[in-house]
């Protein structure tokens, strides 16, 4: 299947989703993605957190589909992070000798082993991965991205924070498949290790502060960052129960992305 | 309420292995600080913890992975309101910042944490941190190193043993900050430029970061509490 496919399929299902938040209730979700054998142990459930029953208040809702299709979907993510660094590491002159180029190369070994990964684990389900897009990093001739390193660099900070948010968000999905749930979420901490240095080798702190993309990121990058000065988590306003201030606050929850938001952010590196 | 108890170190840098028993430690570690709880519990005789009426019991379902994540953010908080409250010598003016905000996200981990339990919430925990020099850079940045680190793994083992679509979403807003923290942490302290996801952790053939479940990443957390943690009613 082309991911194409799985893109406008993932894209209807998003639209199915929102339906069902409205509609149904959480059970009916689980039952919908076939979460029968995950019970909700309403009993056990701490008290401030019981009423979570609508997730339409906010628009940063996880990522929900058939395990296959998320998976998919997190192998055409990790086959952009795969190309990126393999075309910025054979650019000449591009990334720095000496720290930077040692940085990338352990950065490009990890995205390619994912790719191998997701590939395996989709087979190994029964499924046939997706093939490799066509990517322009240039997104059209907006970006310089691999004859410019500030360029290079500032692209690899949103592929790497958008990385964490996709997993994130897309992990809920995963819940049926003990297996599969911990090897993504043990790709998504590893995505979050390269955000942080990333970020720190461009000058900024590792962790997102409000919802601020950070010196020198491109416009474009922004919808990256949208969503993340949420502070109310499970139904719990973080404000309200801490003394630590906003900014502090921000940066210690990162936020999942929609795959709506995602797939904006992803499209414009795919050639259609 | 009871503030965690900051021990200081002597600054002889007791080595000790991370996967002993705290029993164990404490025997050859000799020290004489600690209070009742340390005094009462280092006086049983029989080593399994899980029997211990003195532990504290984390419980069962998702109230126990939670109150198994709120016991690991009290112990990084603790770890870092003593580092910024006694810097190490040296400290730079970008490990402060790195440091004093590594306190506030714990913190803020560790408030949240206990609000979401309500009273289902153990109660504060006695760290023990007598294996750590706060004066020393290489001492504390070594322990902050081993608590993401874990934090990590701890949190990617636990998320298949949670039964709320809810709560694992929780638990990967805090997971990815706690990854973004072990690598600044390895990048200022590691000499090699790609420790911030080295080999050492980040498995090369698969790109999986590591896992832990509960029972070792207790046994580990141990070495830095002096409550003693009761995990056994913890999903497996």
């Amino acid at each position: 299947m082309k991911i194409l496919n799985i893109l406008n399929k993932l894209n209807l299902e998003s639209t199915d989703t929102k339906r069902f938040n409205k509609a149904a209730s959480r059970r009916d979700l689980f039952k919908l993605f076939g979460e029968t054998g995950k019970t909700i142990a309403a009993a056990a459930v701490p008290v401030a957190l019981v009423s979570l029953a609508s997730k339409k208040a906010n628009a940063y809702v996880a990522l929900q589909g058939p395990l296959e299709d998320v998976l998919n979907f997190a192998l055409t993510l990790e086959y952009l992070e795969a190309e990126f660094y393999t075309l910025g590491l054979n650019a000449s002159g591009l990334i720095p000798n000496g720290d930077a180029t040692q940085i990338f190369q352990q950065i490009s070994k990890h995205e390619n082993a994912h790719v191998t990964f997701l590939q395996d684990t989709i087979s190994s389900l029964g499924t046939t991965p997706v093939s490799k897009p066509t990517f322009d990093f240039t997104a059209g001739g907006t970006f310089d991205a691999f004859g410019d390193y500030a360029t290079f660099l500032a692209l690899s900070q949103a592929f790497e924070d958008t990385g964490v948010r996709a997993y994130k968000g897309g992990a809920a999905s995963l819940m049926s498949n003990d297996a599969v749930l911990t090897a993504a979420l043990q790709i998504h901490s590893v995505e979050a290790r390269h955000a942080s240095e990333v970020r720190r080798l461009r000058g900024l702190k590792g962790w997102i502060t409000q919802d601020q993309r950070g010196t020198g990121m491109p416009a474009q990058t922004q919808a990256v960052y949208d969503g993340e000065q949420n502070t109310t988590h499970g139904g719990v306003n973080a404000t309200t129960v801490t003394s630590i201030g906003s900014d502090g606050l921000t940066e210690a929850f990162d936020e999942p992305l929609d795959m709506q938001s995602v797939l904006n952010i992803a499209n414009l590196f795919i050639v259609p | 309420m009871t503030k965690p108890k900051l021990i200081k170190a002597g600054g002889q840098g007791m080595p000790h292995p991370l996967y002993a028993s705290r029993r164990r430690f404490l025997a050859y570690a000799g020290f004489t600080v600690a209070g009742t709880t340390l005094l009462l519990s280092s006086c049983k005789d029989d080593d399994d913890d899980d029997d211990d009426p003195l532990a504290v019991n984390l419980g069962s379902g998702d109230v126990g992975i939670l109150n198994y994540a709120y016991a690991l953010e009290q112990l990084e908080a603790a770890f870092y309101t003593q580092v910024v409250a006694t810097p190490y010598s040296g400290i730079s003016s970008m490990e402060s910042q790195i440091m004093n905000d590594l306190k506030n996200h714990e913190v803020a981990h560790r408030d949240f944490l206990k609000a979401a339990l309500g009273s289902n919430a153990i109660q504060d925990l006695q760290v023990n941190f007598s294996s750590i020099d706060f004066n020393s850079r290489s001492s504390v940045l070594g322990a902050a190193k081993t608590f993401e680190d874990l934090g990590v793994a701890a949190y990617n083992g636990a998320g298949k043993l949670l039964q709320s679509a809810d709560y694992l979403l929780i638990a990967g807003k805090i997971v990815s900050v706690e990854a973004r923290h072990a690598a600044a942490i390895r990048s200022i302290l590691d000499s090699s430029a790609q420790s911030f996801a080295g080999d050492d952790v980040v498995t090369a053939s698969n790109g999986l970061d590591r896992a832990m479940v509960p029972a070792d990443v207790l046994q580990a957390a141990a070495d830095y509490l002096t409550t003693e943690l009761n995990g056994s009613n913890l999903p497996q």
